[in-house]
């Protein structure tokens, strides 16, 4: 028997082997998120001829569990773009301080009320002041700008092993007022294409989207109930098969007109009455 | 001994804690669903076969026979599919010639899992068992661990997603058998452009009460693009250091040579590129 | 026999029971960050008497699914403003797509730089040789990227400068990169430098005259690049959907767009 405390209820070295010290240690790296925890499932989206619809689900799942079932994760960025956040919700909301923390900084630049109006404005893009809206003065960051800054972001992060565990999709209108979609994962790889689906929409939703769009031609001929019937159909099919999934999600529409963002849609038409006609799974009959 | 041959074992165990890495199998990273529909079922797979990133097999077979009315497609390690669905095509053929009655789709699904289950999932079979029989219309999937599934719709493989958004967002009860072919096609080529482990053709078999059909090739959208420019070579560019030229008459002294009647086509010709 | 204390009996184990090192636990491996993808695709670059192909897919994967059918990956470099329209270089590259855009950008950036200082665009070896530079600033933590430069050089020649992941670089005649590299550079060798090409009954065995190599024509390269592009879909599943091809001549850079099949 070892008098010294320090060895008490410690793994005997003749069973065990030597005890490892190396976990006692505070020095060496630091480590930072190397694992999503809590975590959101897919967001989709697809372009159509004046805008974006994008959607993604009100769920935050702990592992299988399905732990806040009415978790907020499409943001709107300066009433003019919309962010949707896939992967970690810490992270999430990590990204939420700061995205409102740069459009406060942003509004303050570009504050287009009373006098300072006559001043910011007229150093902008000509092109993009026809289509400004009161609270995105021209010159303000759009949908393009904030996706560019995201992307080098994560970028940054991943470079400093760091990453932030998430796959966004920026919704919104370009500088030159067209739709614009595009998406940046956790190592800051970043593209664009007519419709968009992180995590499992992207082998699910992605699919129907492109049934409908597979072009950008395409997707310009698109009407606003087109474009929100594709998403909704998406939103169906993803709770079918999506374990991770609920059927309670958030929907939004970009145009030059500004964000529609509607928080608590419920699934509609569902059918499950197949069900029925299912008995066991191999040689049962009733 | 039947069954397999397992003497190599330890050695390849070893080589592998050394770093030798195994072999690669060609597998059907694939695209195979199946429907039911009034009066019978259908079962398509894309036609592509690959190993790794390399596109080994651009028109490969993947619609296994078991019997005139139960047909297989396999999607997984593709030697793997094609003999067990032999290996289980023969037990149920003895099968039926000893009682004497039709095979049925629960048998061959029973079989199968059983195989399978046996192996734990080391046989890399993951299957599509259709077919109609004296107890009715029957749609199974078999995966590699010995699970099985009985459902209206089923997909498998690699682009099973894909080809599922096509099941879930068109999908009816009592179609018909065009409507069924058509949704199983449309599912295949969901999988074949969405993808990348599927591709080239879509092929379907239609089973039903009185006779099985095998559309190889049914959709084609994927043909070869017409190369721009010739790439045939003038005769001598090929260097040649030397030369021994050996005459017909001679080969004799070689190997044993027997004579075929070029008339008859033994087995099917090999598809070569022209 | 039953002490924690190593100091005191030394040590009580095997070589073999060692515990591992202090800052690499053995468990914590499995789950950790890896910074790198691969994203696919496969570039293309020939050079002329007086003109640069450079060519790639536009196809963006990761794993089996198609991330974009239309993300380019050759780009022009330099220009004074952002569309690049006096641009008189062509950077390709193609691996770790996130690792690609970041090298673009700064090498477009030092281009503009240099430009705005000197008053007149960069060269292209002066462009290849600083690009090694960037490259190799990374060598331990390395832009997953495999480029390519190309350009006109003084003698106002086609001139194609490719590189490895850490900034290994060389000038050549012709070069492919990314997935299907291994598929196209064979046919290159055959095709732009006729290696394995003899003139028929020139001589006998080793006395036999190589084919003679004169430079193709502007023509003859693109349908090169799109037959070797066909080829490359038909046998790789990560190259597809768009060929991108910029043609550079002493007039400027011409960009082409073609379609690939789509599966």
């Amino acid at each position: 028997m070892d008098h010294r405390p320090q060895a008490w209820g410690r793994p005997r070295d003749d069973v065990y082997g030597a005890y490892d010290g190396s976990y006692f240690q505070n020095s060496g790296p630091k480590f930072a998120t190397q694992s999503p925890v809590v975590t959101g499932t897919s967001v989709i989206a697809i372009k159509f001829k004046d805008g974006v619809v994008i959607a993604a689900d009100n769920l935050a799942s702990y592992g299988s569990l399905a732990r806040f079932t009415n978790v907020k994760r499409l943001r709107v960025f300066l009433d003019t773009t919309v962010v949707g956040f896939g992967g970690d919700v810490s992270d999430m909301q990590y990204l939420d301080r700061h995205l409102n923390e740069l459009a406060i900084d942003e509004s303050y630049e570009n504050d287009t009320t009373e006098t300072a109006a006559a001043t910011t404005t007229s150093s902008s893009d000509p092109s993009s002041t026809s289509t400004q809206t009161p609270n995105n003065p021209a010159g303000s960051l759009n949908a393009a700008n904030l996706h560019k800054y995201l992307q080098k972001l994560l970028y940054r992060r991943r470079n400093d092993f760091d990453p932030l565990w998430n796959h966004i999709l920026v919704a919104g209108l370009d500088a030159s007022s067209k739709p614009f979609l595009a998406s940046v994962d956790l190592r800051g790889t970043a593209f664009t294409s007519p419709s968009l689906a992180t995590g499992f929409g992207a082998a699910l939703a992605q699919p129907i989207m492109r049934r409908y769009a597979a072009t950008e031609e395409d997707a310009a001929k698109l009407t606003r109930e087109q474009a929100v019937d594709i998403i909704k159909e998406c939103m169906k099919v993803l709770f079918y098969r999506d374990a991770r999934s609920l059927d309670k999600y958030s929907i939004a529409v970009v145009t030059k007109d500004g964000v529609e963002l509607k928080e608590e849609e419920q699934l509609e038409k569902q059918s499950w009455a197949f069900a029925e006609r299912i008995h066991g799974y191999g040689t049962q009959t009733v | 001994m039947p069954g397999f041959d397992f003497s190599n074992y330890n050695r390849n165990a070893a080589l592998h804690a050394r770093g030798v890495p195994l072999p690669k199998a060609t597998s059907t990273g694939t695209t195979i669903v199946g429907c039911i529909f009034d009066g019978g079922v259908v079962i398509a797979a894309d036609t592509r076969a690959t190993s790794g990133p390399i596109v080994a097999d651009k028109n490969c077979e993947k619609l296994h026979y078991i019997s005139p009315n139960i047909w297989c497609a396999g999607a997984g390690t593709a030697a793997d599919t094609e003999f067990t669905t032999a290996l289980i095509s023969s037990q149920l053929e003895l099968h039926s010639l000893s009682t004497g009655r039709k095979p049925r789709v629960v048998t061959c699904m029973t079989l199968l899992k059983q195989h399978l289950f046996r192996y734990q999932g080391h046989i890399g079979a993951y299957l599509v068992v259709a077919g109609v029989d004296p107890t009715g219309t029957h749609l199974f999937t078999v995966h590699a661990h010995g699970s099985t599934d009985k459902l209206p719709y089923v997909t498998m493989g690699s682009g099973s997603l894909a080809a599922m958004s096509v099941f879930e967002t068109q999908w009816k009860p009592k179609m018909t058998q065009d409507e069924a072919v058509e949704l199983c096609s449309q599912a295949i080529q969901s999988g074949i452009f969405n993808d990348l482990g599927s591709g080239s053709n879509v092929d379907v078999a239609v089973i039903t009460g009185e006779k099985t059909v095998l559309k190889r090739g049914y959709v084609r959208p994927n043909e070869r693009s017409q190369k721009l420019k010739s790439y045939i070579f003038p005769k001598g560019t090929t260097a040649v250091l030397n030369e021994k030229i050996i005459r017909k008459e001679d080969l004799g002294n070689y190997v044993s040579v027997h004579e075929l009647s070029t008339t008859e086509e033994g087995g099917d010709k090999m598809e070569v590129d022209t | 026999m039953f002490s924690q204390n190593p100091i005191m009996n030394g040590p009580n184990y095997s070589f073999n029971d060692a515990p591992p090192k202090a800052n690499a636990p053995e468990g914590a491996r499995q789950h950790r960050f890896d910074p790198y993808t691969d994203n696919g695709g496969s570039t293309l670059a020939i050079a002329g008497a007086d003109f640069t192909i450079m060519a790639g897919d536009t196809r963006l994967t990761s794993g089996y699914s198609i991330n974009s059918r239309y993300h380019p990956k050759v780009f022009k470099i330099g220009g004074t403003t952002a569309d690049q329209h006096d641009a008189t270089l062509v950077l390709s590259v193609v691996g770790f797509a996130a690792d690609g855009e970041a090298l673009k950008e700064r090498l477009d950036t030092i281009c503009k730089m240099y430009r705005y200082r000197h008053g007149k665009p960069m060269s292209v070896k002066a462009c290849a040789q600083r690009l090694s530079t960037i490259l190799y600033q990374k060598r331990f933590f390395p832009y997953y990227a495999y480029a390519i430069l190309g350009g006109l050089d003084d003698e106002g020649r086609g001139a194609v400068y490719s590189y490895d992941p850490v900034g290994s670089y060389e000038r050549e005649q012709c070069r492919a990169g990314g997935a299907a590299a291994s598929l196209i550079m064979p046919f290159l060798d055959n095709q732009v430098n006729f290696k394995n090409q003899y003139v028929p009954g020139s001589g006998e065995g080793h006395a036999l005259q190589e084919r003679e190599r004169n430079p193709l024509s502007r023509g003859a390269v693109e349908i090169l690049v799109k037959d070797a592009f066909d080829g490359a879909v038909e046998r790789h599943i990560e190259v597809g959907d768009g060929l991108q091809m910029m043609v550079i001549t002493k007039n400027g850079i011409e960009e082409i767009l073609q379609p690939l099949k789509r599966d």
